[in-house]
C-alpha cells in the first residue's frame, strides 16, 4: 500500500489503528491510572481530525467498491469535528467512579461506529455499503446499554439493536431485490441499470425505509425518543447529530446517483414523508418535558427539514442539505453539551429542573439560548442560514407548498425552543440549580459550538467551499 | 492624486471606541471610559484635520477645482449586479468641511463632558454613545451612496435617541426621546420612499453618479410627470422630508425644543451643531439634483428655510427655558441655511447660495455648539434651566460671561465675527433670488439680535438674584472647550470659503455688497438696542409690550400651538379612526386564528401520544405496516 492509497483512505485507516492503539493502551495502564487514556484518547482523535484536512484526490480502490473524492472528504471531516466536540463534551461524565473501569471501551465503540461511517459514505457498492451500515449501528447499540446497571440504558440498547435488525432485514431484502433486477451491486451500474418496474420500486422502497429508519423519519422514528432518553446523554449526541449526519450525507448521495433515475417517484416519497416527518416530530416535541427525549423529537422535525433539500435535486440541494448538517451538528451539541454539562454534575435531565437557570449559571443559559435560537432558524445565527438555504433549494424546485408547510413548522418548533428558554430565562424558581464550573474540555467544546454556530452564520465562504464540491441528479 | 483611503478610520476608530467602552466600561473607573472616549475623537479629529489640508491645499486643479474623490469602498450587500449596497468614504469639499465640524466639536463635547457629567450614574454609558453618535455621523457625511447615507442616517436617530433619552428615570425624557425617534422616522419614511423613487429610476444610489450633470438623474428630469411634477420632483421633494425631519424643518420641527430634555452637553453636539444640520447636508450633497433636475423641489426647500426660521425667531422671543430659547434659535439658523441652498443656483457665481449656506452651517456649529456649551456652564451653576430665575451671573461666571457675549454678537451677525460673513452671504443670495424671502430674513435678522441678548441680559444682568449656594465658575475642563469654540465664532468667518466649498468646486469671487450689510447690521443693533433697552435692568417694560401684543405674545408663548395640532390629529383623528380598529381586529381576527391554530396544534399533539407506547413490538409494527403502504401507493396506486 502506497503512500497515495494511504492518503485516499487516510480516515478509516488511522482511525482503526487509533481503535487498536486504545485497546493497547488500555491493556498497559494499571486501574488506578485508567483515566489517563483520556488526554491521550483526546489528543490522537485531534491529530487526526487535522490530518483529514489535508489535501486529497479522487481515487477509487478494491475494483470498485471504494470511491474517494473531496466531497467525501469533507462529510468525513463534518463528522470529525463532531466527533472531536462529543469527546470533549463527555470528559466530566466518563471520570465518573461507574465508568472509570470501562472508558476505553466508550472510545472504542465510538470509533468502530465512525469508521464505519467512513466507509458508507466512501461505499461504492452495496456490499461496503452495507458493512458500513453494520459496523455503523451494531457498536451503537452497545454504547446505548453502555450505563448497564440501569434498566433504562440497557433498554435503550435492546430496543435499538432490536429496531435495527428489523430495518437492516428489510433494507437487505431490498438490496437483494436490486441485485436480482438488475445483476450488479455496483452503485454506478446499478445506476444505469435501474428502471421503474414496479419489483424495482418495490427494491426501492425497501432500502428507503432501512435507511429512514437511521435518519429517524416518520413512521420510522418511534425508536428514537425510548433510546435517546435512556441512552447517556453523550451517546444520545452522538445518535442524533454525528450517526444522523452521516446517514444523511449516503442518502443525499445514493439518491442523487443510484436512483436518480426513478428520481419522479422517490421524490413524491420524500415529499410525503417530509410533511409527516416534520409535523409528528414538532407534535411530539412540544408535549416533552426530559431534555433528552425533547430533543430527540426536535432532532426528528429537523430531520423532515433535511429532506427538503434533497427534495431540491440540484446542486444547491446538496449544498444546503450538507451545510444545514454542519450547522446542525454545532447547534444541536451546543444544546446536548449544556444538557451533558447540566448531567453529569446533577443527573438532572427534566426541563423544569433548568427554571431559573439563568440565575444561577448565565453563560450555560446564553449557549443554551442560542442553540436554541441556532436550531429554531433565528438570523443572525448560523441556524437561519441553514433552513434558508434548503427551503431556497426546495422553491427552486417547484415545491411552493412543502415550503409553506416547513414554514409553519418551523414557527411551531420556535414555540418549543422558546419553552427551554423561557424556562430559564423567565420561570420563577426557589431552588434554581446551583452555581458549578465546568472542566476545561467541557468548556472548549462549548466555545467550539458557540463559535461554530456564529462562525457558520457570518463566514458565507463555507457555503461556496461547499457548493464547489456538491453536484446535483445526474441524467 | 492623493489616496484617500485611510479616511476610512475616521468613523471606524469612534465605532471601536463605543464597542469597547460599551463592553468594558462597568468595569473600568469612569474617568478611564470617558479618556477613552476623548483619546479616540482626537485621533478622528487629527486624521480629519490632516485630511481637510491635504484636500484644500492639494485636492484642486485649474479648470476642474476640487474633485470629489471615492477615497474606498467595498460591497457590503451583493443582492444582484445592479442592486448592490456599497459600504465606503467619499471626499469631497462639502464632506471634508463637515469632518472638521463633526470632530471639531464632537472633540470640545468629549472634553466638556468629562467636567460637565462628571459624578453621573451612567457616565462610561454616556460617552459610549458619544462615541456611537459620532460613528454615525461621521459615516453619514462619508457616504459614498445614498443607501449607506440612509444606513447611518438611522444610526444617528437611534444615538439621538439614546442620549435624549439618557436620563430614563426622568418621565419627560423618555417622553421626549420617543418623540424625537417617533418623528424623525416619520419624515425618514418620506426619506426612503424619495430614495426608492429616485435609484428605481436612476438604477443608481452612487452619488458621484446621481449628481453628475450629465449623469442619469438629471438627463431624465423630463421624465413621467405626477400632479404637474415630474417623478425625480417628487421623489426629491420626499427625500427632502427627511432633511426636514432630522433639521427640524416647520413643520417636523416639534421635538426639537423637547429634545433639550438630553444633558446639555448633547443638545450641543446633536441638536445644534451636528445631526441637526444632516438635512442641510443632504440637500447639499444631492444639490447639483435638485439644482440641475427638480428646480420645483428647491424651491420647497427655501420656502420651508425661510418659514422655520421666521417662525421659530418669533416663538424663540417668548420662551423661558434657555435651552428651548436656543433650540428655537438653532431651527432658525438652519432655516437660513436651507433657505440659502433654496435661493442658489449651481456653478459659478450662480452658486453663491450653496457657499453661504454651508459657510453658515460652519460658523453656526461653532457659535451654537458655544451657545449650548455655555448654557450648560450656567445650568451646571445654578442648577436650573428657567432664565426668569436667573440674573446678573456675571460676576460668578466671568469666563462663561465673555465667551457667550462673543457667541451672541456673533449670532446677531456684528462685524467682524464670523456670523456677519456667512449671513451676509445669505442674504445677498436671496436678494438676488426672491425679495420676499430676501425681506423675511431681514425681520428674522433683527428678532435673532433681539431674542439672543433678550437671553443674555435675563441670565447675566437683570435682576438681583438670590441663589441657594454661591454659582460658581465651572472647572477649567469645561471653560476651555468654551474659549477654543468662542475663537472658532471669531475667526472662522476669515476662511474663504468662496475658494473651498462651492457647487461645482470651482473657485469664484465674492465682495461684501455693503447695500445690504450695512442694513442688515444696522437691523440688528436695533434688535440689540431694544433688547437692552427692556431686559439690562429690571423694568416693567417687557410686561407692558407683551400686554400690547398680548395675542402675538400667547400664540408665540405656546409656540403657535403646533403641538396641539399634532396631538389632536393623532390622538383624537389617528388612534379613533385607524388604531382602534386595527388593534380590534388585530386582537380578535388575528389572535383568534392563531389561538385557534395553536389549540387545534395542542389538541392533535395530545391525541397522537399513543403512538409512542414505549412497547419495541409496536414499534415493529408500525415500521412494517408503513413499509407496506409505502409499497402500495408508489408501487402500485401511483
Amino acid at each position: 500500500m502506497g503512500i497515495t492509497d494511504f492518503l485516499t483512505m487516510r480516515h478509516e485507516v488511522l482511525l482503526t489503528i487509533l481503535a487498536i492503539l486504545v485497546l493497547i493502551i488500555d491493556l498497559n495502564l494499571k486501574p488506578a491510572h485508567k483515566h489517563r487514556i483520556i488526554p491521550i484518547v483526546l489528543s490522537l482523535f485531534f491529530i487526526h481530525t487535522v490530518i483529514g484536512f489535508l489535501p486529497t484526490e479522487n481515487g477509487v480502490l478494491f475494483g470498485g467498491m471504494y470511491h474517494t473524492s473531496a466531497l467525501t472528504v469533507m462529510m468525513k471531516n463534518i463528522l470529525n469535528v463532531g466527533v472531536l466536540i462529543i469527546l470533549l463534551q463527555s470528559v466530566t461524565w466518563l471520570r465518573k467512579p461507574d465508568n472509570k473501569e470501562k472508558m476505553s471501551e466508550y472510545f472504542l465503540l465510538l470509533f468502530s461506529t465512525l469508521i464505519g461511517m467512513y466507509f458508507m459514505i466512501s461505499a461504492g457498492d452495496f456490499l461496503m455499503f452495507y458493512l458500513g451500515l453494520e459496523l455503523a449501528t451494531i457498536p451503537i447499540a452497545a454504547l446505548a446499554a453502555y450505563t448497564h446497571h440501569q434498566t433504562r440504558s440497557a433498554e435503550a440498547g435492546i430496543k435499538l439493536i432490536l429496531s435495527s435488525a428489523l430495518s437492516s432485514g428489510i433494507l437487505l431484502f431490498g438490496l437483494s431485490l436490486i441485485y436480482g433486477s438488475t445483476g450488479s451491486i455496483y452503485f454506478d451500474k446499478v445506476g444505469e441499470l435501474f428502471s421503474n418496474s414496479p419489483m424495482q420500486i418495490l427494491a426501492f422502497i425497501f432500502f428507503f425505509t432501512g435507511m429512514a429508519f437511521k435518519i429517524s423519519l416518520v413512521p420510522f422514528h418511534l425508536w428514537t425518543a425510548d433510546v435517546y432518553e435512556g441512552s447517556p446523554v453523550n451517546v444520545t449526541s452522538y445518535l442524533s447529530v454525528i450517526s444522523k449526519g452521516a446517514a444523511s450525507f449516503i442518502f443525499i448521495i445514493i439518491h442523487f446517483t443510484v436512483f436518480h433515475s426513478i428520481a419522479y417517484v422517490w421524490k413524491d416519497i420524500i415529499y410525503l414523508i417530509a410533511v409527516l416527518t416534520m409535523t409528528i416530530g414538532n407534535l411530539f416535541a412540544m408535549r416533552q418535558k426530559n431534555m433528552k427525549r425533547f430533543l430527540a423529537f426536535s432532532s426528528i422535525a429537523q430531520a423532515g427539514f433535511i429532506l427538503l433539500g434533497i427534495l431540491g435535486g440540484n446542486q444547491t440541494g446538496m449544498t444546503s442539505v450538507i451545510y444545514f448538517v454542519l450547522v446542525y451538528i454545532f447547534s444541536n451539541l451546543g444544546a446536548f453539551g449544556v444538557v451533558s454539562a447540566i448531567s453529569a454534575v446533577t443527573g438532572k435531565e427534566s426541563m423544569d429542573d433548568y427554571d431559573g437557570l439563568y440565575a444561577t449559571n448565565p453563560k450555560l443559559s446564553l449557549l443554551m439560548t442560542l442553540s436554541m435560537f441556532s436550531l429554531a432558524g433565528i438570523p443572525p445565527v448560523a441556524g437561519f442560514f441553514g433552513k434558508f438555504f434548503l427551503f431556497t433549494s426546495a422553491a427552486s424546485g417547484g415545491y411552493y407548498w412543502l415550503v409553506f408547510i416547513a414554514v409553519l413548522n418551523a414557527t411551531i418548533s420556535l414555540y418549543y425552543y422558546l419553552l427551554v428558554v423561557k424556562a430559564m430565562f423567565i420561570n420563577k424558581n426557589d431552588s434554581p440549580l446551583a452555581y458549578f464550573k465546568s472542566d476545561i474540555p467541557t468548556r472548549i467544546g462549548l466555545l467550539l459550538c458557540m463559535a461554530g454556530i456564529f462562525v457558520l452564520g457570518f463566514w458565507s465562504q463555507i457555503y461556496e467551499i461547499i457548493s464547489s464540491f456538491s453536484f446535483g441528479i445526474l441524467y | 492624486m492623493t489616496d484617500y483611503a485611510y479616511t476610512i478610520l475616521i468613523p471606524l476608530v469612534p465605532l471601536a471606541v463605543f464597542v469597547f467602552t460599551g463592553l468594558t466600561g462597568h468595569k473600568m473607573k469612569p474617568i478611564v471610559s470617558g479618556l477613552i472616549g476623548t483619546a479616540g475623537l482626537s485621533f478622528a479629529a487629527i486624521l480629519s484635520y490632516y485630511t481637510a489640508i491635504t484636500y484644500f491645499w492639494t485636492g484642486h486643479t485649474a479648470g476642474t477645482g476640487y474633485v470629489s474623490i471615492k477615497a474606498f469602498e467595498v460591497n457590503w450587500l451583493h443582492l444582484t449586479d445592479l442592486l448592490t449596497i456599497k459600504l465606503g468614504s467619499l471626499i469631497d469639499p462639502i464632506s471634508v468641511m463637515m469632518l472638521v465640524v463633526i470632530t471639531t466639536v464632537s472633540l470640545m463635547v468629549h472634553i466638556y463632558s468629562l467636567g460637565y457629567m462628571k459624578g453621573e450614574r451612567g457616565f462610561h454609558r454616556f460617552f459610549s454613545f458619544l462615541s456611537l453618535f459620532s460613528f454615525s455621523m461621521l459615516g453619514l457625511v462619508l457616504a459614498t451612496n445614498i443607501f449607506q447615507m440612509y444606513i447611518f442616517w438611522e444610526l444617528v436617530g437611534v444615538s439621538s435617541f439614546l442620549l435624549i433619552g439618557f436620563y430614563y428615570e426622568k418621565p419627560s425624557a423618555v417622553a421626549a426621546s420617543k418623540k424625537a425617534f417617533i418623528v424623525t422616522r416619520f419624515a425618514d419614511l418620506g426619506f426612503l420612499i424619495g430614495i426608492l423613487m429616485l435609484s428605481f429610476n436612476t438604477h443608481t444610489f452612487d452619488f458621484q453618479t446621481l449628481t453628475s450633470p450629465t449623469g442619469p438623474a438629471i438627463a431624465q428630469a423630463g421624465g413621467a410627470a405626477f400632479m404637474g411634477m415630474s417623478v425625480l420632483t417628487w421623489s426629491m421633494i420626499f427625500i427632502f422630508m427627511g432633511g426636514a425631519g432630522k433639521s427640524a424643518m416647520f413643520p417636523l420641527h416639534i421635538w426639537l425644543p423637547d429634545a433639550m430634555e438630553g444633558p446639555t452637553p448633547v443638545s450641543a453636539l446633536i441638536h445644534a451643531a451636528t445631526m441637526v444640520v444632516a438635512g442641510v447636508y443632504l440637500v447639499a450633497r444631492l444639490f447639483p439634483v435638485y439644482a440641475l433636475g427638480a428646480p420645483d423641489a428647491l424651491t420647497l426647500v427655501a420656502w420651508v428655510g425661510g418659514i422655520s426660521s421666521l417662525f421659530a425667531a418669533v416663538i424663540a422671543c417668548t420662551q423661558t427655558d434657555i435651552k428651548r430659547v436656543l433650540a428655537y434659535s438653532t431651527m432658525s439658523q438652519i432655516g437660513y441655511m436651507m433657505l440659502a441652498l433654496g435661493v442658489s443656483g449651481y456653478g459659478g457665481e450662480n452658486g453663491l447660495g450653496f457657499m453661504a449656506s454651508n459657510f453658515h452651517l460652519f460658523t453656526h456649529a461653532m457659535f451654537k455648539a458655544l451657545l449650548f456649551l455655555g448654557a450648560g456652564a450656567v445650568i451646571h451653576a445654578v442648577h436650573s434651566n428657567d432664565m426668569s430665575g436667573m440674573g446678573n451671573l456675571r460676576k460668578y461666571l466671568p469666563i462663561t460671561h465673555i465667551t457667550f457675549l462673543i457667541a451672541c454678537i456673533t449670532i446677531a451677525g456684528i462685524p467682524p465675527l464670523s456670523g456677519f460673513f456667512s449671513k451676509d452671504e445669505i442674504l445677498v443670495a436671496a436678494f438676488h433670488h426672491n425679495k420676499v424671502l430676501f425681506f423675511i430674513e431681514y425681520a428674522v435678522a433683527g428678532l435673532t439680535a433681539f431674542y439672543m441678548f433678550r437671553l443674555y441680559y435675563s441670565i447675566f444682568w437683570g435682576k438681583q438674584t438670590h441663589y441657594h449656594h454661591t454659582p460658581h465658575e465651572a472647572p477649567y475642563v469645561m471653560t476651555i472647550p468654551l474659549i477654543v469654540l468662542a475663537f472658532g465664532a471669531i475667526f472662522a468667518g476669515f476662511l474663504p470659503f468662496h475658494n473651498l466649498v462651492t457647487s461645482d468646486g470651482i473657485p469664484f469671487e465674492t465682495t461684501t455688497e455693503w447695500s445690504i450689510a450695512i442694513p442688515s447690521v444696522l437691523i440688528a443693533l436695533l434688535g440689540i438696542g431694544i433688547a437692552t433697552f427692556m431686559y439690562r435692568r429690571v423694568t416693567a417694560v417687557p410686561d407692558k409690550v407683551a400686554g400690547a401684543i398680548s395675542h402675538l405674545y400667547k400664540w408665540s408663548y405656546h409656540k403657535f400651538y403646533i403641538d396641539e395640532v399634532y396631538l389632536f390629529v393623532t390622538k383624537k383623528i389617528i388612534f379613533n379612526f385607524i388604531s382602534r380598529p386595527l388593534a380590534w381586529f388585530d386582537r380578535h381576527v388575528v389572535d383568534g386564528t392563531m389561538n385557534g391554530i395553536a389549540g387545534i396544534i395542542q389538541v392533535s399533539s395530545v391525541s397522537i401520544k399513543g403512538l409512542q407506547s414505549g412497547r419495541v413490538q409496536q414499534y415493529a409494527f408500525v415500521f412494517v405496516t408503513g413499509t407496506i403502504a409505502l409499497v402500495l401507493i408508489f408501487a402500485y396506486l401511483w
